[in-house]
């Protein structure tokens, strides 16, 4: 009993932070104008307004729910209110939270909170965008408790799993490499935190550094491989990634969708050789040209220049393995009905040009069909008033059974992939997760 | 020979499997309150009740719909006797040149059907896929509100067989 309340006392002292002094709300007059476009711009990379604003809301303000498999956290107000706000922080304050995941109270912040990314991020860079954030309009809105489950909602925990698994270390310059793919390296490790959605996580919730890039999870969605295991069906150059992060569209690419649709409207707007220095950093792990891949990828190109042979390989598909009613024939009546109107043949479409021959859309190749579920029923439109490639979405109109034998089919008999595992698993839970969404949205 | 369920009476059609249910609502049912607008399922004139659902009956392939209930805006009510749902869009002269008026009515039925008494945020978050170029949203909007008001009043929800 003694010992157990010394161990507690003893983490109690090892978790504990102390409060930094509140201070008077710097004017925003006082910072200057050069930092604060410094930290315009660090912020638009870093999609801090992603988290912390909630859709319809004031910028950065909080109040978006951030799902988690702990439960629900929300984004907090960082506008410089000093009652709700971020307003009556020290620029150390601000600095601890960021790269030591501390608040200003003293209490440890959740690593949802890309503080591992963030503290990567040298003094100066900080302080920028400090100078952004406080020069903010401040708004007086408060965000709701967070809605972890147990033991989870304490956060003094936070504090060993930190010592766990919250080592940064500022990656050295490697001087082989260009000046333009260290600037890369430092943004997409530190400030973009690529790897908070495209690297996987154990089962704490922390980021498997080993398998950086290597494919995670994203609200619901898959955020596939950007290295050298990428599934894309053409591998991605450093031009093309870059023109897909800066304006959202490229030739044999598919659009951004989900999370990725709002990492790609900031990266509009952020400043073009950061763009660049992200693109060719990544784009530099991408799979090993080999004489095998250039030969699917020369398949996969020949499937989407031709309509009626990706056609008629999906009606010679033949049966699938696990496959019940209906019969994959009916998955492609379903794909020549619905989707082949704009998706095949490249027609003209009013938003995007040519809606994408789906041989090279990269959701039939990823690990799980979710992704290219969500779509078909959510379809892809941009949000509300921004311009973006446009997609109507079918659910209510397709069953759900004519979804699955649509899914199947996509795969088998225009990406030629072996097939989903549990097609009808990952509709059923896109299903519960689009309710879940609907509802919380009606609760407000 | 397709047969399908509209406006709970079960109707065959000759048509291709591909053509779209609101071509053959239009040109083989002669049930014309569903409008072809856009054709892409971006404007939503052509909406219609699938099951509950709402859905752009430009881009539902007859032959995908099978034994799911069909309902246009023709199950709503008659000029003479409007549903509650018709009733409000006139009462608050939703309509401008009206050519979104049958599609912003059925997925406002969806709406309400669902919900009884739906928050302004409701309405204008479920209306949203639905456009109207002649800008009478506003009206719109009051109007879906009168409906839920004329539903709960009456004992008729709006449902015609």
């Amino acid at each position: 009993m003694i010992l157990a309340f010394l161990l507690v006392a003893a983490f109690v002292a090892y978790a504990w932070r102390s409060a930094i002094a509140p201070i008077e709300p710097p004017s925003p007059a006082g910072f200057d104008s050069a930092l604060v476009a410094k930290g315009a711009a660090l912020a638009t990379i870093a999609n801090c307004n992603t988290c912390h604003t909630a859709e319809g809301g004031s910028s950065y303000a909080g109040g978006r729910a951030l799902k988690t498999a702990y439960g629900t956290l929300y984004g907090t107000n960082i506008t410089p209110d000093p009652q709700h706000g971020i307003g009556r922080w020290p620029p150390e304050a601000f600095a601890r939270a960021l790269r030591e995941g501390v608040s200003r109270d003293g209490r440890h912040l959740y690593p949802a909170f890309p503080y591992t990314h963030y503290a990567l991020m040298p003094e100066e860079d900080v302080q920028a965008l400090y100078a952004f954030i406080m020069t903010r309009d401040p708004v007086a809105a408060d965000v709701p408790e967070n809605d972890l489950r147990f033991p989870f909602n304490i956060r003094m925990l936070v504090a060993a799993w930190k010592t766990l698994y919250f080592h940064p270390a500022a990656a050295a310059a490697d001087p082989a490499q260009s000046a333009e793919w260290n600037r890369g390296a430092y943004l997409v490790q530190g400030p973009a935190h690529c790897g908070s959605c495209h690297t996987p996580r154990n089962f704490l919730g922390a980021e498997k550094t080993r398998k950086h890039l290597d494919g995670g999870d994203a609200e619901g969605w898959h955020a596939p491989a950007i290295n050298s295991a990428s599934p894309s069906p053409v591998p991605w150059s450093g031009d093309a990634l870059y023109r897909y992060l800066r304006y959202g569209h490229v030739d044999r690419h598919a659009v951004p969708a989900g999370p990725m649709a709002e990492v790609v409207r900031n990266l509009s707007a952020a400043p073009e050789a950061d763009v660049r220095a992200i693109a060719a950093y990544v784009a530099s792990f991408a799979p090993e040209d080999t004489a095998e891949r250039r030969e699917r990828t020369k398949q996969i190109l020949a499937r989407a220049g031709n309509e009626e042979t990706a056609q008629a390989a999906g009606a010679a598909a033949g049966p699938q393995p696990g496959d019940g009613n209906p019969p994959p024939q009916a998955g492609h009546a379903l794909y020549a009905a619905t989707c082949a109107s704009c998706h095949g043949g490249g027609r003209l479409t009013p938003s995007a040009g040519t809606a994408l021959n789906l041989a090279l859309g990269s959701a039939l190749y990823f690990p799980t069909s979710k992704n290219l579920t969500r779509i078909i029923l959510d379809g892809i439109t941009p949000a509300e008033g921004e311009r973006g490639a446009w997609m109507p979405g079918f659910a209510g109109a397709l069953s759900d059974e004519q979804v699955v034998a649509l899914v199947r089919y996509l795969r088998s008999g225009i990406a030629q992939a072996p097939p989903w595992r549990d097609v009808e698993g990952d509709l059923k839970q896109v299903q519960r997760e689009r309710e879940q969404k609907l509802a919380a949205a009606e609760a407000k | 020979m397709i047969t399908i369920n509209v406006n709970n009476r079960p109707v065959q059609v000759d048509a291709e499997p591909g053509t779209p249910l609101l071509y053959v609502l239009r040109d083989h049912l002669q049930l014309n309150g569903a409008k072809f607008g856009c054709g892409l399922g971006q404007c939503g004139a052509c909406t219609v009740l699938l099951e509950n659902q709402p859905v752009f009956s430009c881009l539902v392939p007859v032959s995908t719909v099978g034994t799911r209930r069909v309902r246009t805006l023709e199950s709503l009510g008659t000029a003479a006797e409007p549903g509650p749902v018709q009733r409000a869009f006139v009462e608050e002269q939703a309509a401008q040149c009206g050519y979104c008026i049958a599609g912003m009515a059925m997925r406002a039925q969806a709406l309400l059907e669902r919900n009884p008494s739906p928050s302004r945020q409701e309405i204008l978050r479920h209306m949203s896929p639905n456009l109207c170029r002649c800008g009478t949203h506003m009206r719109i909007v009051r109007a879906v509100e009168r409906a839920a008001r004329l539903m709960v009043a009456g004992t008729n929800g709006g449902v015609k067989s």
